[in-house]
């Protein structure tokens, strides 16, 4: 019944169904170390972590920070502008200079799609991806896959929206990845401009109006708008993104059923969503901060017991 | 070449056990005023609840109830692969200055009720822990005893003691295997 990770989490896509819900139910009896006095078991103990940030983030780093430490591990972090990066050093460097000094873990944002596989293969650290490029970002699907099924018991024919700029954004790859797996229905709704070319081949439903979206979904994800997308011309105006596409108290009243809402943070207040909704009563947002650690906390668990025999086998093919 | 395995506590037995190690546990306790009951996952959480229910009975008094799992507090997580399913810790009040008392269904090399000791000095500092096991099979690898023993009994290394609960096995037992192979 237990399904090994492997040695490394890349993404969702390589992983089964059985993998993914290991990782939740490991995550939902951890939760409860947070709530503790002191918020700290000693499984890590002697661990020490890397935290490998190319790439702005404080939500992210500051979770998996707490995790570490929940679990007793030692961390580093090395974040770009104050690193020998800035020098030119490329990462295979960057890491192999750190491997030397006896690490066990690498958690690692890039701004290049893959560089978390590419580093995966050349060093023997376990490696978390915590976003690469447009790629993915495993543990924010799993902490909203954790956050929905904590709401609905079970994910199976549970409708899920979602909504914005899904061409730039990992998190609605691996949200698709994980939600369909599970057996959640899930469809996309944005701009055209937003939307992959090839989001068909995901076998999800396009909603050309939130209208559309809010009238079918249980839940619906809505994503950060990057605010520069505006000045590359994807879309005419934040007002008129929001007029179009923002998610509204009126609008909400107009579904046939509560609808779920989440948002991976941080918030564009008055663009993608209304304050109203954000702070609302079928808000999700802060148990998804809340669940984010104790995802984070599972995936260092599982990973640091890998048997290193399964390591290939769970890692799915190279592409 | 597994033996087969001999009944030590049949249902009604391991109902006299319970409920004499219930009587024990609030004598060796003072009374129950300060008694809480803390079951290790799994199949000590039920024998807990056993013997709270039994002593609310005898008493007159509400015990609190908690469940313990140690798996993140093992001595061996370095060692074993893949990782051991993480189970669910509930102590939903305050342990300071209380009696706890430890409940297992087996005792055997005493590194689980080590484990244990670790977790619940997290929560707080109990006035005292007790230990209470259903079984206890010797083989001690930790100086560690307990104050509340249903049954003793001698099961050599590579024998195997397995505690039945209806709760999750349908049936209440306790069976044993003197030279079964290593599981």
């Amino acid at each position: 019944m237990s399904a090994p990770l492997g040695k490394d989490l890349l993404g969702l896509e390589h992983l089964s169904a059985e993998q993914i819900t290991l990782i939740l139910d490991t995550a939902e009896p951890l939760r409860e170390i947070s709530e503790r006095a002191i918020k700290k078991v000693p499984t890590l103990r002697g661990a020490t972590v890397v935290n490998l940030f190319f790439e702005a983030s404080t939500r992210t780093r500051i979770s998996f920070e707490f995790a570490e430490k929940r679990l007793s591990a030692d961390t580093v972090n090395v974040a770009t502008a104050a690193s020998s990066v800035t020098k030119g050093e490329t990462l295979v460097d960057t890491a192999k200079n750190l491997e030397a000094m006896r690490i066990d873990m690498v958690v690692i944002r890039h701004a290049s799609s893959g560089a978390a596989q590419f580093l995966a293969e050349r060093i023997e650290s376990n490696v978390i991806n915590a976003g690469d490029g447009t790629h993915e970002h495993p543990t924010q699907g799993l902490l909203d896959l954790l956050t929905l099924r904590q709401r609905f018991g079970s994910l199976a024919g549970r409708r899920v929206c979602i909504v914005g700029d899904v061409l730039h954004s990992r998190v609605a790859r691996s949200n698709i990845w994980g939600l369909t797996k599970l057996g959640a229905e899930v469809a996309v709704c944005g701009p055209r401009s937003l939307l992959p070319t090839a989001i068909g081949d995901f076998g999800v439903t396009i909603f050309d109006r939130v209208e559309q979206a809010i009238e079918w979904a249980d839940a619906l994800n809505v994503l950060r708008l990057q605010l520069e997308r505006m000045t590359a011309g994807y879309i005419p105006s934040l007002r008129e993104y929001n007029r179009v596409f923002g998610i509204s108290r009126e609008r909400l009243e107009r579904a046939p059923r509560d609808i779920v809402i989440m948002h991976p943070g941080p918030i564009n207040r008055g663009v993608e969503l209304d304050s109203e909704v954000a702070d609302g009563p079928h808000s999700v947002i802060l148990d998804q901060v809340t669940n984010g650690v104790a995802v984070r906390m599972a995936v260092l668990y599982l990973l640091a017991g890998h048997a290193p025999a399964l390591a290939e086998a769970a890692k799915g093919g190279e592409r | 070449m597994a033996n087969a395995p001999t009944v030590v506590l049949n249902a009604r037995a391991l109902e006299r056990t319970v409920a004499r190690m219930a009587d024990e546990i609030v004598e060796r306790a003072d009374g129950a005023e300060s008694l809480a009951l803390v079951g290790i996952q799994r199949r000590g959480v039920q024998l807990a609840d056993r013997l709270a229910r039994l002593i609310a009975e005898r008493e007159g008094a509400a015990v609190p109830r908690g469940a313990l799992d140690i798996t993140l507090y093992r001595d061996d997580l370095q060692t074993v692969g893949p990782r051991p399913i993480v189970g669910k810790t509930v102590i939903p009040w305050e342990i300071d200055g209380k009696t706890v008392c430890i409940v297992d269904d087996v005792l055997y090399t005493g590194r689980t009720i080590r484990a244990a000791l670790d977790e619940l000095a997290d929560f707080g500092r109990p006035a005292r822990i007790m230990l209470a096991v259903l079984v206890d099979r010797g083989g001690r690898e930790l100086p560690i005893h307990a104050d509340v023993v249903g049954r003793t009994i001698d099961v050599p290394k590579g024998g195997r003691v397995d505690v039945l609960v209806s709760e999750l096995d349908g049936r209440d037992e306790v069976t044993m295997v003197i030279a079964g192979e290593e599981t």
